[in-house]
């Protein structure tokens, strides 16, 4: 039995429960909150040391012998999920001790992040694929919570295209999972990806394939079917925008890897040029959605579309450099995002909006802020040394080498449009004078009695570290990418972990 | 009967698209919940109808003995149930503060957010 891998699932699900039971006390939620999320991060990092020692864990529920059994595994992929899931809850939970409305910590706002924590990290370690569809709903359920958690008007517009479009997605999920099992007769992930290459039919296989590209491409935000991100993600309030924005898009992104990964490897001409195209379309139409916007967390949004664009590419061009950059890509854009709506809420306290137009000089009453979102926007734009510049030097170096030249020009061209993005926030929030029609400015300038409190920045400071820490010191991250491309790249090894060697 | 079963599944898709699509909210539930029936029937139907064979162990014997219906798509079929279940509830709640918060069951009214 290995703990470190149950325990990721357990302690969120746990501190939930907790919180359900301490409804009344705000103040033990809010403890409770810090507290779980730093064990998770805990276990995360306890799973990564185990899994770079041991290469894959594998746990058998109930003690059945898989592929009888839900076998929970973890490779070092999911291992690093795990870890980044635990530094986002525990940056958001201590976000939330300031920015959460008493409203809305009234009415189970810790409970609810803990079963998004506990449904995503469930999603990164299970290893049997209707046990992924559980995971996935147990996380929309909460997110579909979270996100009308205030119940405004424009979080009502927004959370029906994004509940409509999940579980539409999780309806051809569910789909696809039928159909695979009515023609491999299994559902654990090992034995299909052993039990697809002997289907009397292997194109029904590429066609079940496509359904599931379609139904985590809609969760991934990727071309065409992203609609329902920008649409939805600027209307909570910020901490949720945040935890969204790190985590849940990348929960799809990691299901495609281990899909097109481990079983749908038999046709990689047709479904990898497929996610090719996609992920060059996806980081076109997010970058230059965001061009067209003036609301600070709408172009944010925009741009977590075109980063999936990155992470995509690197599943798609299928060649050992290009998932080490696909991955390498994920951990770099979980921090860097979540920061960058942080720091969003951070100027919507002082000058209480989200509308370009209405901010404006916060570089001249608060520039160690400004610092703080430059670090993040920067390294969004891949500027050396900062953590961007690798990820997207890996990946364009990827596709140079795949000789995919016109997908490699669009990357370059992306990167230059974010740059642009970033920099109209700064003129526009940071730069320019405050504009006249903003009035109380009592917050911006420091004579307000409320200040603002430490936990605003003590996530904002902890993940711009860690984005200068993945810059500047790259090369363990590098190599722990590699181990894991190294497993991705070899599904034999899954297999093998989870079955114990035994041929069918 | 497997193919009258397709037939009824694609009819239920079909149903729920056409559901999805039109401009009431209501509407729009009612397409959600015909499509995870569609879901639920397609896993039904793919994984094989076998009629009048129980997955039982005859007594004595350790296994067994015929062919018999598979009960995994049973059990799949009732957790997806659930989930759907508990899913549509929060959808129908969602529709009801919808309607009363923006004051229309229109979708093509609802374009605050785009754009």
């Amino acid at each position: 039995m290995n703990l470190e891998l149950v325990l990721p699932i357990l302690i969120p699900l746990t501190a939930g429960a907790l919180s359900l039971a301490l409804w009344r006390s705000v103040r033990l939620q809010r403890l409770l909150a810090v507290l779980a999320t730093g064990l998770l991060l805990a276990a995360g990092v306890w799973l990564l040391a185990s899994t770079t020692d041991q290469g894959f864990l594998v746990v058998e529920m109930g003690s059945w012998p898989a592929p009888f059994s839900i076998v929970l595994v973890a490779d070092i992929l999911a291992a690093i999920m795990i870890v980044l899931t635990g530094i986002i809850g525990l940056a958001i939970a201590v976000y939330s001790l300031a920015s959460t409305p008493s409203g809305h910590e009234k009415f189970g706002y810790y409970p609810l992040m803990h079963l998004l924590l506990a449904g995503v990290a469930g999603a990164f370690l299970t290893g049997d694929i209707f046990n992924l569809f559980v995971w996935f709903e147990v996380m929309l359920l909460a997110s579909f919570a979270l996100l009308t958690l205030g119940g405004e008007r424009a979080q009502m517009e927004g959370a029906i295209k994004y509940v409509t479009l999940n579980l539409f997605s999780s309806a051809i999920f569910l789909s696809a999972v039928g159909l695979l099992y009515g023609m491999v007769g299994t559902l654990n992930m090992a034995d299909i990806a052993q039990k697809v290459n002997s289907v009397d039919d292997p194109g029904m296989i590429t066609v079940v394939s496509m359904l599931f590209m379609v139904s985590f491409g809609i969760k991934a935000a990727a071309f065409p079917l992203f609609f329902w991100l920008p649409a939805s993600y600027h209307t909570p309030q910020v901490a949720v925008s945040a935890l969204f924005a790190g985590l849940l898009t990348k929960v799809g992104v990691y299901a495609l890897y281990r899909v097109f990964t481990l079983i749908f490897t038999q046709d990689v001409d047709y479904t990898h040029n497929i996610l090719l195209w996609g992920a060059a379309l996806t980081m076109l139409t997010g970058v230059l959605g965001a061009a067209a916007q003036f609301e600070f967390r709408r172009i944010l949004s925009f741009h977590i579309v075109s980063q999936i664009g990155y992470m995509l590419l690197g599943l798609a061009l299928f060649t050992p450099l290009a998932l080490i950059g696909g991955v390498f890509y994920i951990m770099h854009h979980i921090i860097v995002k979540t920061n960058l709506f942080l720091v969003s809420g951070i100027t919507y306290r002082l000058l209480g909006s989200y509308e370009l137009k209405n901010l404006g000089g916060i570089y001249r009453q608060r520039p160690y802020l400004a610092l703080l979102f430059l670090i993040p926007a920067l390294s969004l734009a891949g500027i050396p040394p900062l953590s961007g510049f690798f990820a997207k030097f890996i990946v364009v170096r990827a596709s140079l080498e795949s000789g995919e030249y016109l997908v490699t020009a669009i990357a370059l061209l992306v990167g230059l449009l974010t740059l642009y993005s970033m920099i109209k926030i700064w003129a526009e929030v940071f730069w320019k004078k405050v504009p006249e029609h903003v009035t109380d400015l009592s917050m911006l300038n420091g004579k307000n009695q409320d200040k603002l409190s430490w936990a605003y920045f003590v996530p904002v400071v902890g993940l711009a570290t860690s984005t200068l820490i993945i810059g500047l010191y790259g090369q363990p991250i590098y190599l722990l990418a590699e181990l894991a491309a190294e497993q991705l790249m070899n599904p034999q090894l899954y297999i093998k972990a989870v079955l114990g060697g035994q041929s069918t | 009967m497997a193919t009258m079963m397709a037939y009824v599944v694609g009819l239920l898709f079909a149903a729920s698209i056409y559901m999805m699509l039109r401009r009431s909210i209501v509407k729009l539930v009612i397409g959600l919940i015909i499509l995870s029936n569609a879901a639920n029937l397609l896993i039904f139907v793919v994984s094989g109808l076998t009629r009048g064979a129980p997955p039982l162990i005859p007594e004595g014997a350790s296994g067994v003995v015929s062919a018999v219906a598979d009960p995994l798509p049973q059990a799949l079929i009732l957790t997806a149930i659930v989930i759907a279940f508990s899913v549509l509830a929060f959808a129908v709640v969602l529709i009801r503060r919808a309607y009363e918060v923006v004051g229309t069951d229109d979708l093509d009214k609802m374009k605050d957010t785009d754009t």
